[in-house]
């Protein structure tokens, strides 16, 4: 020790507050992903975050510029693996709009249904996963049990479980067969009993309450200031949902509700969740009565896609948020810019702001309540 | 005072429905599969890696080398090669190489094909120490070994 550093422990007690940098990731249970949290700690308290992007950059948008409009199509399913089907959704469609191609109205209705079910299964990742970063491990067992039912629903009809790739310009890739039927009204039925025990479970107990009531709190102006989107917007009270506010597919043929709570913390982002899931169950139900006869496929697809020049624009509403893909074409067989507008990117965004102050595990539960997939916020 | 009693009995609920929850599911059958014991049936539509597939009168590889599945493959793993055969109009398959180690299994290769000379297969208990297993898969020589199964 060099002669005159203070040794006496008294000394650093009256020494003005210390700060430390406590560093969550690259690799940590808490973080769903390679995500980075750099956050400056007073004792158990958050006074700075920062969070630290970019260990899963895969150059998708790049990679659009590189390739014809039919190579693209794995990608989207793979930006966000756990929205696979709305990220499809909304590339076939962008080249849809500007092709100017009429899909049949079975194929639209297919994808309502694959894409609801999709997000279902999403929302049950979250919700495990979610509950295992406050310290719950059960949830998360029953909430695998449900989802993988789902997965082989959708494995039954696309042949895989997590990128479907499944969409097609103009339609589908096959039709479904009246097994899936089957098995997706059996499911909606199950899941809407699992439901009522989730909640029975999870919502309404006492821990958990107090884990997330008036924790986190996020304005709608924070989420207006940052752009974010999804169940984090319509936990901070506005109704805000693509299938109603720019209605695409055929969604505005179902009857159903954009859950929305004012509280804006992250009990109120849980509620939104799991009330979306019974609505998806409303869609799917109403979706599955109504599956018109048809073909999967639209006639007039060109064997070479090669939209007029523009611009043209796509959103979705995807598990997490708004999902939107801006397409400018040149003419020619590659797109010219394909810019990807993700959620997880936004509702990442505000975190830095609305931890701070906040204690370490209230940090964590207001990241886990984002509902982030860090490869969708690097794309 | 009254309120923390209250809370004492509200967590005491919770507890006891959650324990209630969990005792239920005690007496269910259980919903894992004991692999490797027991296995799941694949879905006809399950993508696994390509192969070749036969002309069920010839018995001959349906490929005719036209390398349409080697353009669109986005991640460029297929490389083909197509010879003709003396007396015939249509070429044939001689060689048909796939590097596994890139395909995204999309499928897009299998669509394109005009013959449907292409299928996915079920394999997938795929492993090796060596890269080279599946950084040059040659499907014709698997067809062969298949045909010899
Ligand atoms: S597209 Fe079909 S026929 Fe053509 S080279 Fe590929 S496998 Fe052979
Ligand atoms: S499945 Fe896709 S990535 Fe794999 S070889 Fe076929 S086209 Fe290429």
């Amino acid at each position: 020790m060099s002669p005159g550093h203070p040794t006496d422990s008294s000394v650093s007690a009256a020494a003005p507050r210390e700060t430390f940098v406590l560093n969550v990731g690259p690799q940590h249970p808490a973080t769903h992903g390679v995500l980075r949290l750099k956050l400056t700690m007073d004792g158990e308290y958050v006074l700075h975050a920062e969070p630290v992007i970019g260990y899963a950059h895969r150059m998708h948008e790049k990679m659009g510029e590189n390739r014809t409009y039919v190579q693209f199509l794995p990608n989207p399913s793979r930006i966000d693996y756990l929205s696979a089907m709305h990220y499809m959704h909304a590339y076939v469609c962008v080249v849809e709009r500007a092709l100017g191609i009429e899909v049949p109205p079975r194929a639209e209705y297919i994808r309502v249904i694959t894409s609801e079910l999709n997000r279902i299964a999403s929302h049950l990742v979250w919700f495990g996963a979610f509950l295992l970063d406050l310290g719950a491990f059960t949830p998360l067992l029953y909430a695998f049990d449900d989802r993988e039912k789902i997965l082989d629903l959708l494995e039954a009809v696309t042949g895989s479980r997590l990128t479907y790739c499944y969409y097609r310009f103009g339609g589908l890739c096959n039709d479904v067969d009246e097994q899936f039927i089957e098995g997706t009204r059996a499911f909606v039925k199950h899941m809407r009993g699992r439901l009522g025990m989730y909640h029975k479970l999870v919502t309404e107990n006492l821990i958990l309450r107090k884990r997330l009531e008036g924790i986190g709190v996020i304005s709608a102006e924070l989420c207006r200031k940052y752009g974010a989107t999804g169940p984090v917007l319509r936990g901070s009270g506005v109704p805000c949902d693509v299938r109603k506010l720019e209605p695409y597919s055929v969604y505005p043929e179902f009857e159903f509700d954009v859950p929305h709570f004012a509280e804006g913390d992250c009990m109120a982002r849980y509620k939104v969740r799991m009330e979306e899931i019974a609505q998806s169950l409303r869609i799917i139900e109403q979706a599955i009565a109504k599956l018109p006869p048809g073909p999967v496929m639209a006639e007039k697809v060109p064997r070479v896609i090669k939209p007029p020049p523009g611009d043209y624009y796509f959103a979705v509403e995807a598990a997490r948020g708004r999902f939107a893909i801006r397409l400018v074409s040149d003419g020619t067989e590659v797109p010219y810019r394909l810019k990807l507008r993700t959620p997880s990117f936004s509702n990442l965004a505000l975190f830095g702001e609305a931890a701070r102050g906040l204690l370490m595990q209230d940090a964590l539960a207001l990241l886990g309540s984002l509902d982030l997939v860090i490869p969708d916020v690097d794309r | 005072m009254v309120a923390a009693i209250k809370e004492f009995c509200l967590g005491l609920h919770s507890l006891a429905t959650g324990l209630a929850v969990t005792l239920e599911q005690f007496f269910r059958r259980p919903v894992t599969v004991h692999y490797p014991w027991e296995v799941l049936e694949l879905p006809a539509r399950y993508r696994g890696h390509i192969v070749l597939v036969r002309d069920e009168q010839t018995g001959r590889l349906r490929c005719i080398a036209c390398k349409m599945c080697e353009r669109i493959c986005p991640s460029d793993c297929i490389v083909v090669e197509g010879a003709k055969l003396p007396g015939e109009s249509r070429k044939s398959v001689t060689e048909f190489k796939l590097d596994f180690t890139k395909c995204s299994l999309c499928g897009l290769c299998v669509e394109v094909c005009p013959v449907d000379a292409l299928a996915f297969s079920k394999r997938y208990n795929l492993a090796s120490t060596r890269k080279a297993d599946y950084e040059s898969m040659d499907l014709c020589e698997l067809a062969k070994a298949g045909d010899a199964k």
